[in-house]
């Protein structure tokens, strides 16, 4: 799980850097950042979670 | 900047820099337990040299200058400038008193401030030579090339010119490229190396354990302001084009955020705890540092107050989140401080920072800004969590459980910071 947040965190990253030299429109720039930052929130929560059973497990 | 004046003000700035250092080391000292506070601060010398030193090897060379060559992709038309190819050693390089030059002076004393944060967050449970290890990974490569990145020409320095966002990623006083990288840096080790002994009882509820010096963490507060003073007046120099009377609305700026900062986490724990928390308050006051250098040179001092008030109350609740809610056992308030206060701290500059209408359009500066957050989640956090867990097989991060026992002065310098003193009972009862 902590592995899939990582790659959850450079995935957001990579829509963000598309979106760039992708889109002409700052509107729809400004809606890709976002998105990618959303996807990298989520990227971060699991992150934190997988971080949060390893500590219960390791008691 | 390239008159006389403005040079020997900035060299005046840099002197005040390694107050800085003084300062982080003194609070991280202050806020661990005093079984560790002289290996908080020989910690503190060791990591500043091994940073100061992998930054002069190969960390100048990553990082680059204007005008220096560097590695470039072609993406959509446009060129991303993605790391310095500038050669290490600071080889054909004149300390001189170029701009370049002071940029190198600058960058390195900032590698060695940047290196510091992860100490606060790890204290008491990371032996001294994986410190070093880390320490030289950060200085050596993770810095600069952010550092690249950001100032020197680099892709996100560029995002202004090559896609219409504004100035392009602004951060002239290090909020991201220095605390936020610190902080982030400061979250990976803390994942990797886990609470101290004791922190957590079995049902997950976290104990206090006590700073063991409030003058300590106060002064260390005093005089990280004065270095930041020199810190934020010779980043707006250096790279926000600053005059040296500019220099005058950077230090009203930096000092207004600090007070408030400071001031709303006094009131915040006044308000929740019935009384003042020092070390709080004290994280308060630094978060509002480190918020205060993104944009330092292009707010009002009505809008520093603010991005500092909303920095003191984040960082005293970031401490609580972190603590009761992810588990992460942060001694220092590092990452309270440095990352969150830092991410604040650039949000802040793209909502605040106004440029003068001949420099161009706003459009798209709190875009950018949210390019430069994306870049610090979504490459800075995943690489050195990475490497660090890397480096974690190679050199062994967590002390052993008898080093902790013991403390880290006894267990690693193989003496008391104060061995005529009587300290506290709780040190010794078996967790």
């Amino acid at each position: 799980m902590k592995l899939a947040g990582f790659f959850m965190l450079v995935a957001g990253w990579f829509i963000v850097l598309a979106s760039m030299p992708l889109l002409r429109s700052m509107k729809l720039m400004a809606i890709f950042v976002l998105a990618g930052l959303a996807v990298e929130v989520v990227g971060m929560s699991l992150v934190v979670r997988s971080h949060l059973i390893l500590e219960d497990e390791a008691g | 900047m390239t008159n006389g004046l403005a040079t020997v003000i900035c060299i005046v700035c840099l002197l005040l820099i390694p107050l800085a250092a003084c300062g982080m080391a003194l609070v991280n000292s202050g806020l661990g337990r005093s079984r560790a506070a002289a290996h908080t601060m020989i910690a503190s010398l060791c990591i500043f040299s091994v940073a100061v030193i992998m930054y002069f090897v190969c960390g100048f060379g990553f990082q680059g200058f204007a005008g220096a060559p560097s590695h470039v992709l072609n993406a959509g038309g446009k060129q991303w400038d993605w790391i310095g190819a500038a050669p290490f050693f600071f080889r054909k390089f004149e300390l001189d008193g170029s701009s370049a030059s002071l940029v190198a002076v600058f960058s390195m004393l900032c590698a060695g401030l940047a290196a510091l944060i992860p100490l606060g967050a790890a204290a008491e449970r990371w032996r001294l030579r994986a410190m070093c290890a880390s320490t030289a990974l950060l200085a050596g490569f993770t810095f600069p090339l952010f550092n690249h990145w950001v100032r020197v020409g680099g892709w996100l320095d560029q995002v202004g010119i090559n896609y219409g966002l504004g100035h392009g990623f602004i951060d002239v006083g290090g909020s991201g490229w220095i605390q936020a990288v610190g902080g982030l840096t400061a979250l990976s080790i803390v994942w990797i190396l886990g609470p101290r002994r004791g922190k957590y009882s079995s049902t997950k509820m976290p104990n206090a354990i006590p700073a063991h010096s409030a003058v300590f963490v106060v002064f260390g507060g005093i005089l990280c302001w004065v270095g930041w003073l020199g810190l934020n007046s010779a980043g707006a120099i250096l790279f926000g084009g600053a005059t040296p009377g500019q220099t005058l609305l950077v230090i009203v700026n930096t000092t207004l955020a600090a007070a408030a900062a400071g001031l709303s986490a006094l009131i915040v724990t006044g308000l929740r705890f019935g009384r003042p928390d020092a070390s709080l308050t004290c994280n308060g006051w630094i978060g509002g540092l480190v918020a205060s250098s993104a944009g330092c040179l292009f707010i009002k001092p009505a809008e520093a107050v603010v991005a500092g008030a909303i920095a003191g109350i984040l960082v005293t609740y970031a401490v609580e989140w972190l603590e009761f809610g992810l588990k992460v056992d942060d001694p220092g308030g590092s990452i309270s401080a440095h990352a969150v206060g830092g991410i604040w701290g650039l949000l802040a500059a793209g909502l605040f920072a106004r440029f003068p209408a001949q420099s161009g359009s706003n459009s798209g500066q709190f875009i950018a800004q949210l390019v430069g957050i994306a870049t610090l989640l979504g490459f800075v956090l995943p690489f050195t969590y990475g490497v660090n867990r890397l480096l974690n097989w190679l050199v062994p991060y967590r002390v052993s459980i008898e080093g902790e026992r013991q403390g880290m002065d006894l267990h690693e310098l193989g003496a008391d910071a104060y061995p005529e003193f009587v300290v506290h009972t709780e040190e010794f009862i078996q967790r």
